[in-house]
């Protein structure tokens, strides 16, 4: 069980197997199940203590902001959206790699998923989580917070439905709120699994309630899967349009830099970048902690490897287009903001984003790179730096010389600019510390369903897939029925 | 109703057992049990897996769920609340002329619209599948059972229950195990006097 055969070959014959090691259905459950119930690693401590440490310092940097004001931010006049609104979209495209893998791969059959897709929903969750902190915090005056909605109040005022920002509201709020119920129904059938195999009785209870009951019945099934199919379907159009309004926020503005109709699919490109790279350092001290290199293979961290180049490309085609559209556009201005993007005092910036963006996930043309572990963690954490950058080129660049020079500026951010950003990757990995070490990592009963003997019809068809190796191939009896589809 | 098999009916009173329980040892047994156990015409039965085993509504011979015509429902309620409010909000809850634009700027108000109504279909999907389901329902004979504890690891169940009008405490049971069933069991019903030690917890 311990030695990890290379399921990244794709033999002619069939596919290669998405599960290595020789599970069964019991080693399976017991694989996913006894990090939950066994005594905290210490590795875990090492990672939960700074990740709790970091959150503290959220609280103190958002105690002093309603204390003081958002004077304590860098914010100056040209410059009014500083790391707050570069945080919110940072942390909400994080989260759309998990709707990603969790709705969209399901729709496209992609069975490899299952291994992934439990830990990347509830990456989504907690990213949204630290992307609604943001829009919460930053009007400084956050006792009127509630204005974001519309409530009746004693003014008998309502919000402007025909601004972008009120879009972001709900937009962001019921994304958060389908995908913690995608993530819920996923979970029901493993938090049964728990149940039963718990000892305790506070376990029993604890898992117990949340697990509904759960007793594997397919009358039930019949109904989950339906709704657990809808519910992917909902989340694909919603995933899409979630960044596709936050990059309204800045398109429908006059201010050239922003002011662009290619904004909602960068932005959404960009998002599952990032996102991915997110899960990609993730998973890989995950599965090395929590021993689940069986379950989330090489082949795994591959399709991942890959699906970065993809949207990595687009990223970089979104760079030169936009400088492309500047130019051509013959517009002064455009041309202006692009010119100082990448030349003027943000240059720095600007480079950093592109050679993290576009330069980093290009190795990942080659097998080899793909492959490599160290190189995908390296490359994985560049590429959220990368995009962090990006959402800061794209607010402070172009604010920072509007259309008067006299209101040019430099923005500069402060301490507590910085506190508020480390803060909040306090706030998610805190989160995703506790759901390692309490919740089933993997989806167990969706993985169970990839294992070939799950399928009551194995050896039936004329063409089978077999593990290789399995020694049990059959062989075809008669001409492949979709051999010559293609 | 299928869905009322799920229920210990009132007419499970006078019953000695809910009835019997069959563990088979691979999908592919399974569903060959089911398709016989359909085809012996029981009606009040049940097939119990740790994950969906593809395809075995066809076996059991259940209707597809009907839950997609709830999420439709639900679905077009939320977007239609949704463009309701922003329309009475924009005309006469605060009318307010915003560049010259009319007060009924329906384009504007697609994407919240939208969004109202993925919000209401999803809702409607999750609490539809909890209600069509009878989610939660913590307290089940078949917690009784010690073997049913692998139903959410490896254990592949079929439940026959005694108020199936074929149902024979003997022959029901021979059947499953002629079946291929490696293990075959009697489930006692919850006696209401006795402390309620079973349950979704237990």
């Amino acid at each position: 069980m311990a030695q990890s055969q290379d399921n990244t070959q794709e033999p002619v014959a069939g596919r290669a197997p998405l599960i290595v090691g020789g599970y069964d259905f019991r080693s399976l459950t017991e694989a996913v199940a006894v990090p939950v119930e066994r005594k905290t690693p210490i590795g875990w401590w090492f990672f939960f203590l700074p990740s709790l440490a970091m959150l503290g310092l959220f609280g103190v940097s958002i105690g002093w902001l309603f204390w003081e004001g958002t004077g304590i931010w860098g914010l100056n006049n040209p410059v009014n959206w500083g790391f707050a609104i570069v945080n919110f979209v940072f942390w909400v495209g994080i989260g759309h790699a998990g709707t990603l893998i969790s709705a969209i791969l399901f729709l496209f059959r992609q069975k490899w998923r299952t291994s992934i897709n439990r830990a990347a929903e509830a990456m989504t969750i907690f990213a949204v989580m630290c992307a609604l902190v943001f829009p919460g915090i930053h009007v400084g005056r956050v006792w009127v917070a509630y204005w974001m909605f519309p409530l009746p109040n004693q003014m008998d005022m309502w919000p402007n439905f025909r601004s972008p920002l009120i879009w972001d509201v709900f937009a962001v709020s019921i994304y958060g709120t389908v995908s913690l119920m995608f993530w819920y129904v996923g979970l029901i059938p493993d938090l049964a699994t728990i149940r039963d195999r718990a000892k305790t009785r506070i376990k029993q209870i604890a898992y117990g309630i949340f697990a509904l009951g759960w007793r594997g019945s397919h009358r039930n099934w019949l109904h989950y899967e339906r709704a657990y199919l809808m519910l992917a379907g909902l989340a694909t159009p919603l995933v899409l349009s979630v960044h596709s309004v936050v990059s309204m926020d800045f398109a429908t503005a006059q201010l050239p830099g922003w002011h662009t109709t290619i904004f909602p699919p960068y932005f959404v490109a960009g998002a599952i970048f990032s996102g991915f790279a997110m899960v990609m350092t993730l998973m890989l001290i995950c599965r090395v902690l929590f021993r689940m290199e069986d379950i989330i293979t090489m082949r795994h961290l591959e399709n991942m490897a890959k699906i970065m180049l993809l949207t990595g490309c687009m990223v970089g085609y979104a760079y030169g287009i936009e400088m492309f559209i500047a130019w051509y556009s013959g517009n002064p201005y455009e041309q202006f903001a692009f010119a100082n993007r990448a030349l003027g005092p943000y240059a720095w910036a600007y480079w950093i984003m592109v050679s993290c963006n576009v330069l980093t996930p290009q190795l990942f043309w080659f097998k080899k790179m793909r492959n490599h572990i160290g190189w995908l963690f390296i490359s994985s954490i560049l590429i959220n730096i990368g995009m962090w950058f990006e959402r800061f080129v794209i607010v402070t660049s172009s604010l920072h010389r509007d259309f008067l020079p006299a209101n040019w500026d430099y923005y500069q951010a402060t301490f507590w600019d910085f506190a508020s950003l480390i803060g909040s990757f306090g706030l998610f990995f805190t989160m995703f510390c506790l759901f390692a070490r309490f919740l089933p990592l993997v989806a167990t009963a969706e993985v169970k369903t990839v294992l070939p003997e799950a399928d009551p019809h194995q050896g039936e068809e004329l063409v089978r897939v077999v593990p290789a190796g399995s020694g049990t191939e059959p062989a075809p009896q008669a001409a492949p029925a979709g051999g010559g589809g293609a | 109703m299928g869905l009322m098999t799920l229920d210990v009916p009132e007419a499970s009173a006078g019953y000695s057992h809910y009835g019997v329980l069959a563990r088979f040892e691979t999908a592919k047994a399974l569903y060959r049990a089911c398709e016989a156990v359909r085809d012996a015409g029981y009606s009040k039965w049940d097939a119990l897996t740790p994950f969906p085993v593809h395809g075995l509504e066809k076996a059991m011979g259940l209707k597809p769920s009907k839950l997609p015509f709830l999420v439709l429902a639900t679905g077009l309620t939320g977007a239609g609340l949704g463009f309701a409010l922003q329309s009475w909000v924009h005309i006469l809850g605060y009318p307010l002329v915003i560049s010259g634009k009319p007060l009924f700027t329906w384009p504007a108000f697609v994407p919240v619209t939208f969004e109202l109504g993925v919000l209401g279909a999803a809702l409607g999907a999750v609490l539809g599948m909890f209600a069509f389901n009878k989610l939660p329902t913590y307290h089940h004979p078949l917690f009784r059972s010690k073997n049913f504890a692998r139903v959410t690891d490896d254990g592949l169940f079929i439940a026959i229950e005694a108020w199936d009008p074929k149902y024979d405490d003997r022959d029901t049971a021979e059947f499953l195990s002629g079946l291929g069933a490696v293990e075959v069991e009697h489930v006692p019903i919850d006696d209401p006097t006795e402390d309620g030690e079973a349950g979704g917890a237990g």
